[in-house]
């Protein structure tokens, strides 16, 4: 079933992680299995990698955490050869790791370097984004990663109920358009042309860290911005090229968008306020931020909407 | 919301160790009882939903009723699922505020107004009464419904009245596609404009549009508007007080795909 929310402050920032994690919580019956988040924080100077050494179902075998701090340095000595500048590397849980640093350079040759590092994935990189994903619902990701002290512009996150894949990280949402900055995507829906677009876009060059549907809108779509089109146009683009049902919100760095296929068979929720926009897969998400009696709607099928700071 | 617990009598109850809340028959609260926190004068009551579990105001709703009270208004629904379902006694209840999922589902008999909006799959399977919404609807709006007058003053989504066998469907605003769609009888009344697929594969019935329509399904034709319509439509809109097109085009079943007493040619060679 799968639950998908989205945020996006009209004015200034506000208390994104908190917000995020309330909607996401509201609809924890529509997956229970892995929560993730992707918020925006104020874009800085430097890049923000948010990345994971190893998942939480692996097992615990005697030289786990040596291996992991070997893992760390590891990435942090990848950074330094490539040739960034690291100003910080934070270990965020057990496994999964928070670094920021200066780097002027493609971003594609980086992610692939630190993605070479045994068990590494990078799960967001960019000057705002960043994505915080794990099992469990939205109160314990959100606790275990101390999300309620994020500050932020926009959102998207994910509860997850697993029906295809496994439960683990990689097969939990938001997904990063890896290599593109600043760009991902939640998804509640099947795409039927999975596996044509996914060789299509290999033969382009990407890299597809799990086995999940949803990781290929978000590198479509980058890459066709990446190729001129714009946002908007890339999503209208999409309800063609891509076969199924589904309902998607996109992020970039300064826009959220919505769209959902030409059968409407994936439900998304809109309420359009003075000071926020939401959106959610069931109306109670979005009262748990806005608690109040609201106008919201359902956009029709084929409906793409991009709302930009 | 859902992590009430309750002093109820049953088995489960009488441990307080018991940890988790299984129940073998599925139900997220086994335990629930009704809360009687209504405030009842005479005939009417007062329902404050804002701190009840889902099931605990299904089971209040039931028990005022029960009790013989005929006029209930439900405050602080909070869009919350499953709200007034399978309600089987002629009463009024008014919801002030919205509604999520299966509102006033597999009713017979109510007299139900929402002030907010309802979710996918509202009036699923009713059998009798009315329902009212003042705002929106999702998808999926009076799916298999078998009699009475469902009204949204707002825009509906997608397929409305899928599969209905009977009733009315009343739509101030737009409808999403595939409106009508396996429509086996009754009649829909779409105010505003409505999306692709309308009436697809429908079995009979009617489906009158005021405005635009993006295209027509499988199997569904214009049919001649008739007086009859006329008074039909304009009885409908004088009871619940709506503004009406001017014009309405109706459309009903072509019965190409009517093939009901025609057998395949291999059954037929084993039927003869």
């Amino acid at each position: 079933m799968c639950g998908i929310a989205g945020i996006i402050y009209k004015r200034g920032t506000g208390p994104i992680g908190r917000d995020m994690a309330r909607m996401l919580q509201a609809m924890k019956h529509r997956g229970p299995d892995s929560t993730g988040y992707a918020l925006y924080g104020e874009p800085g100077e430097e890049l923000v990698m948010r990345f994971k050494l190893a998942d939480p179902v692996d097992t615990r075998d005697f030289s786990f955490s040596e291996r992991l701090a070997r893992s760390v340095r590891e990435v942090e000595s990848r950074l330094a050869k490539i040739g960034a500048t690291i100003d910080r590397i934070d270990g965020e849980s057990e496994y999964a790791y928070r670094a920021m640093f200066r780097y002027d350079g493609e971003l594609k040759p980086l992610a692939d370097y630190v993605e070479d590092v045994p068990g590494a994935e990078v799960l967001s990189l960019g000057h705002s984004l960043e994505i915080v994903k794990d099992l469990g619902d939205a109160a314990t990701v959100s606790e275990q990663y101390r999300l309620d002290g994020f500050a932020g512009t926009h959102a998207i996150g994910h509860v997850r109920m697993a029906t295809e894949s496994d439960v683990d990280i990689a097969g939990a949402h938001p997904y990063w358009a890896y290599p593109f900055s600043d760009i991902a995507v939640v998804h509640n829906g099947q795409l039927t042309n999975y596996h044509q677009w996914r060789r299509r876009l290999e033969r382009l060059g990407h890299r597809f860290q799990s086995e999940c549907d949803s990781e290929i809108i978000a590198v479509y779509l980058a890459q066709a911005m990446a190729d001129g089109a714009s946002l908007e146009t890339a999503m209208k683009q999409s309800l063609a090229d891509l076969d199924g049902v589904f309902t998607y919100l996109v992020v970039t760095g300064t826009a959220l968008g919505m769209a959902k296929d030409e059968m409407a068979a994936k439900p998304l929720v809109l309420y359009q306020g003075e000071d926020i926009v939401a959106l959610a897969s069931e109306e109670g998400a979005i009262r748990a931020v806005v608690d109040r009696e609201i106008d919201t709607y359902d956009p029709y099928e084929g409906e793409v909407m991009v709302w930009s700071r | 919301m859902e992590q009430v617990t309750h002093a109820g009598p049953g088995p489960s109850a009488a441990g307080a160790a018991r940890t988790g809340r299984y129940d073998i028959r599925g139900l997220a609260e086994p335990d629930a009882t009704a809360p009687e926190t209504a405030v009842i004068t005479g005939q009417s009551a007062e329902l404050d939903a804002a701190d009840l579990t889902t099931r605990q105001i299904n089971l209040e709703l039931r028990r005022l009723l029960a009790a013989g009270v005929t006029d209930v208004t439900l405050l602080n629904p909070r869009a919350r699922h499953s709200i007034a379902v399978g309600l089987l006694l002629r009463c009024r209840i008014r919801i002030s505020g919205s509604l999520g999922y299966f509102a006033c589902g597999l009713i017979d008999g109510p007299e139900i107004h929402i002030t907010g909006r309802v979710g996918w799959s509202a009036a699923e399977n009713m059998m009798s009464g009315v329902v009212v919404v003042d705002k929106n609807a999702g998808s999926l709006t009076g799916a298999a419904m078998r009699g009475g007058d469902l009204v949204v003053r707002g825009h509906v989504g997608a397929r409305t009245g899928i599969d209905q066998k009977g009733g009315t469907i009343i739509v101030g605003g737009n409808a999403g596609s595939m409106t009508g769609f396996m429509l086996q009888r009754g009649r829909q009344i779409i105010c505003g404009d409505v999306g692709a697929g309308l009436g697809d594969s429908m079995y009979d019935g009617a489906i009158y549009v005021g405005g635009a329509i993006a295209s027509l399904g499988v199997d569904c034709v214009e049919a001649e508007f008739t007086a009859a319509d006329e008074e039909l439509i304009d009885r409908k809109f004088r009871i619940y007080q709506l503004d009406r097109p001017a014009s309405f085009r109706k459309f009903t079943c072509g019965r190409k795909l009517w093939n009901y007493d025609n057998l395949e040619p291999s059954e037929r060679k084993l039927v003869l």
